[in-house]
């Protein structure tokens, strides 16, 4: 009777899809005088905008100084042109709009949320403007977001699953500048100077160095006017430079340290992934299969709901601009950390050696394909999107043409895939807890 | 996978809290006594479909706390029809994502998923509401896989333990004393046949509400529930006893030492809510003096506190004005550098003062009145949002229809009011507080030992 249930609903998704194609965002693409990208959807329905403004300025960029993207980022909005923090904050909030800055490896972005109206809007863009164009790093804001930051990193030792990461992160890369943490460490910030940052927003926060998203109820000539105002000013520069390549680990190693904690955290993995890499889709249809699905995924089948050894277990590729890692995960009660361990090893050797079922990567297609339209169902969604296709140069037509690509995946696409890029006898093995003794 | 508690995280603070009428509610009421809301979102071919059932740790008593949570994972553990973990296999296969939540008053199931395929969630949602299969092997697993949970959230947590202490300092008799995932005693001990009287005892459509938004017609979801939901029989509810939460006589406080690198500090007000309320406007007043506390980075604390004297290195503002019964309204804070938790309660108890002594700002008030507005408009970019305002009005016994009434409530708001509120309520006998007093964190030593040498590099 499932069966049954099952196919006709199959039927349907058939029946559906030019209907489907039909909803994905047309993104027009154009380039500014000064060489900024900019990647462009409109959106009907609600009276607003959503923007990022995305630039090669992320922690990969730290050189020795780890930290100093992030914290650049953090101080652009505490000072801007004839403002101060509080009157940034007051005049983006008393037109209801929304700013963020954030750092990732790569990036340095910063994000805008605003209304339409031309009145509101033009308060919303005015502010950013001065934030990306004449942020003013005074000392004292300096010295304050500095402290603040030392405490955050002292706040992450905290924590069993932060300490995992930075080691994991360091375990993968070794001295590549993937290595280090995105917030850098504390050793490294207790050095950073005023002029650090300066120097770094002068070099990477220029024009040939950004990308700008923009999705919302705009007409393309005001999004083109709104992008035109929103970079006046700011040097053209150049890009950033091309970063050495990640070499992958040579050998398997495990890495432990205790923590007074009532778990173990356990991270697996090895550098893999680029975006617009040839084995892009089947290792991520392979990686849905594996421990990328939630509870159906097969890491958590096997580590969870057959053996109740942890609440989460999952894996995962972060595709970057060079290879991001390809991570599994799980945190178990200490006592029970190496059956843990020894359950999702196994589980990912046998995967990596057999590949799916027939059956698991059509259940896989199924749920990739039939959950599609999921994926770009609101502005916000559609904007991240559209600024990962703009900054990773993914083709234009991607969202058009994601779901024939995973069903084109075979089972043999997945096992090729993963023999010849996922290597266990390259994997970083580390766990942070109490099952490591003191 | 399932989040269970902290549900109130995604809901608190004023600028989350807004939604508008711009599309259409429909309420439907079957037989059985199941509600059906439907909000009509065209923009996009999905549905999201969620059942929210009125049962939470606030319903629970003292030795089996947690156990709604309990049998929320439970939940996904099979039924006559279905096999346990074929409710998310299909789910799946449609293409669906799905979770369930637990918090203090509501138990909540959604899949995200196509429009068409609607009938599939309504089909399975209402097959567990009546016919859930509780097996004793699955749920000896389970109860591991929740003991995981605590220990993940909470008690390798230094801040979220201090919390969960904190709540039990802080309610005396009332049911918010208990955490939403229970204490580990009572989640170690429970039995199968707790569980069993639970779940008949709550899950049934006379005590439920279906909340779907999307791409969907109301009279088209109405028949689907009627043919699905509409033939469960109801139950007989139990009377829920009030546990009216004492009167607080004075100051309460205590101290919390775990292994941690920061003090930290959370207080909190005994505080009404929009729910058995009887001056309507005073919890609407609550929400605009926590914006003006914490609406923005402009708000008060991080312009005062964080920048400003610098004595903050966060300070953070909860108040649920949709809770079922009285709760707090809490600050969480973390002292800057050179500056203990001594000093920053000073600091913050002084920016209390002076919301008892003078009226806000107008420009203050028109600035959180301001953003509430512009967040009406971008909640309705979240089908997901929308559905869980009204579900979570619906379950906690006020109707959906106050989630229109936000905006102009708030807007209705006087500094005379505000002031009003704070003498009122933020007085220290309604007062709790809690220090984090970090015990050092013994620096562990790595090793690191290569297990294969020299294998293929590339």
């Amino acid at each position: 009777m499932h069966a049954k249930f099952l196919s006709a609903f199959i039927a349907l998704l058939t029946l559906l899809s030019p209907c489907m194609t039909q909803a994905t965002p047309n993104i027009q693409h154009w380039t500014t005088a000064q060489g900024t990208r900019v990647y462009f959807v409109r959106t009907e329905g609600l009276p607003m905008v959503d923007l990022h403004v995305v630039f090669a300025a992320g922690s990969v960029y730290d050189g020795t100084q780890h930290g100093v993207a992030s914290l650049t980022s953090a101080l652009l909005d505490s000072g801007a042109g004839k403002w101060n923090a509080d009157d940034i904050a007051q005049r983006l909030e008393s037109v209801g709009a929304v700013m963020e800055t954030s750092v990732s490896k790569d990036t340095g972005s910063l994000y805008l949320r605003s209304l339409t109206d031309p009145d509101k809007l033009n308060v919303a863009v005015g502010t950013l403007h001065a934030i990306l164009t004449k942020p003013l790093f005074t000392a004292e804001d300096f010295e304050r977001q500095k402290r603040q930051a030392l405490l955050s990193l002292q706040e992450k030792e905290e924590s069993p699953g932060n300490l995992a990461e930075v080691i994991y992160t360091k375990a993968i890369y070794g001295d590549h500048p993937y290595g280090h943490p995105t917030d850098g460490e504390i050793g490294t910030v207790t050095q950073l100077t005023r002029n650090d940052l300066v120097k770094f927003y002068q070099r990477y926060y220029v024009a040939a160095n950004a990308m700008v998203a923009i999705v919302g109820d705009l007409a393309r000539a005001d999004a083109e006017t709104l992008v035109e105002r929103l970079l006046a000013g700011l040097p053209q520069g150049a890009p950033a430079e091309i970063l050495p390549t990640v070499a992958e680990p040579l050998a398997a190693t495990t890495v432990k340290q205790f923590f007074p904690s009532t778990q173990t955290h356990v991270l697996i993995g090895e550098p893999v992934l680029v975006y617009n890499d040839p084995d892009y889709f089947p290792l991520y249809v392979g990686n849905h299969i594996l421990g990328g699905s939630g509870l159906v995924a097969r890491i958590t089948q096997e580590v969870r709901e057959k053996r109740g050894l942890s609440y989460s277990a999952s894996s995962y590729f972060s595709p970057r601009a060079d290879k991001g890692p390809f991570t599994m995960r799980l945190q178990t009660r200490n006592e029970q950390t190496d059956k843990a361990l020894k359950v999702i090893m196994e589980t990912a050797n046998k995967f990596i050696a057999d590949g799916p079922t027939d059956k698991e990567l059509e259940a896989a297609k199924q749920n990739l394909v039939g959950g599609f339209v999921l994926r770009i169902d609101n502005n916000r969604k559609i904007a991240e999107y559209v600024a990962t296709i703009g900054f990773y140069g993914l083709p234009l037509d991607y969202l058009h043409t994601f779901t024939a690509k995973v069903q084109s995946v075979t089972v043999a696409d997945i096992v090729k895939s993963f023999k010849t890029r996922v290597d266990p006898a390259r994997f970083q093995t580390v766990l942070v807890g109490g099952a490591v003794g003191k | 996978m399932k989040i269970s508690v902290k549900i109130s995280g995604l809901m608190l603070g004023l600028p989350l809290l807004a939604i508008a009428g711009q599309f259409e509610v429909s309420e439907f009421k079957l037989d059985n006594g199941l509600k059906v809301l439907v909000k009509e979102d065209h923009r996009a071919p999905v549905v999201v479909s969620q059942v929210w059932y009125r049962i939470g740790s606030s319903y629970e008593h003292d030795g089996i706390t947690g156990i709604s949570h309990m049998l929320e994972h439970m939940m996904f553990k099979g039924t006559e029809h279905h096999p346990a973990g074929e409710f998310s296999r299909i789910i799946a296969a449609n293409g669906g994502s799905e979770n369930a939540f637990t918090g203090e008053d509501f138990t909540a199931y959604f899949q995200s998923l196509e429009k068409s395929r609607l009938e599939v969630s309504f089909k399975l949602e209402a097959d567990r509401m009546r016919y859930l299969k509780l097996d004793e092997v699955e749920f000896a697993k389970e109860r591991e896989v929740v003991l995981e949970e605590r220990r993940l959230r909470t008690e390798d947590q230094p801040r979220d333990k201090t919390m969960e202490l904190f709540m039990a300092l802080a309610f005396s008799n009332g049911p918010y004393k208990n955490p939403v995932i229970g204490w580990p005693e009572d989640i170690k001990e429970y039995t199968l046949s707790d569980l069993q009287k639970w779940y008949r005892q709550w899950y049934a459509p006379n005590n439920a509400t279906v909340v779907v938004v999307g791409d969907v017609q109301p009279e088209a979801v109405h028949d689907l529930a009627q043919k699905y939901f509409g033939v469960l029989a109801p139950s007989r509810l139990p009377k829920l006893k009030s546990r009216t939460e004492l009167d607080q006589t004075g100051l309460r406080r205590m101290i919390v030492k775990r292994p941690a690198k920061l003090p930290f500090l959370v207080m909190g007000y005994k505080v009404p809510v929009l729910k058995g309320t009887v001056k309507e406007w005073e919890p609407y007043a609550l929400e605009v003096l926590t914006g003006i506390l914490d609406g923005g980075n402009g708000a008060r604390l991080p312009s005062r506190l964080v920048r400003g004297k610098e004595i903050a290195a966060e300070a953070n503002v909860g108040y649920n004005l949709y809770s079922r019964l009285p709760t707090l309204l809490t600050i969480e804070a973390v002292p800057a550098q050179g500056h203990d938790t001594a000093t920053l309660e000073q600091a913050l108890r002084e920016e209390i003062r002076q919301l008892l002594e003078k009226p806000v700002t107008s420009e203050e008030l028109a600035q959180v009145k301001a953003q509430v507005v512009a967040h009406k408009v971008y909640e309705q970019d979240s089908g997901f949002y929308q559905a869980m305002e009204l579900g979570m009005l619906e379950t906690v016994g006020l109707s959906w229809s106050k989630a229109e009434e936000y905006v102009d409530k708030i807007k209705a708001v006087t500094p005379e009011q505000v002031q009003a509120v704070a003498r009122k309520y933020l007085v220290e006998d309604r007062l709790s507080i809690a220090y984090l007093d970090p015990l050092l964190i013994t620096d562990g030593t790595t090793t690191a030992e290569t297990l294969l040498e020299d294998t293929h590099a590339r």
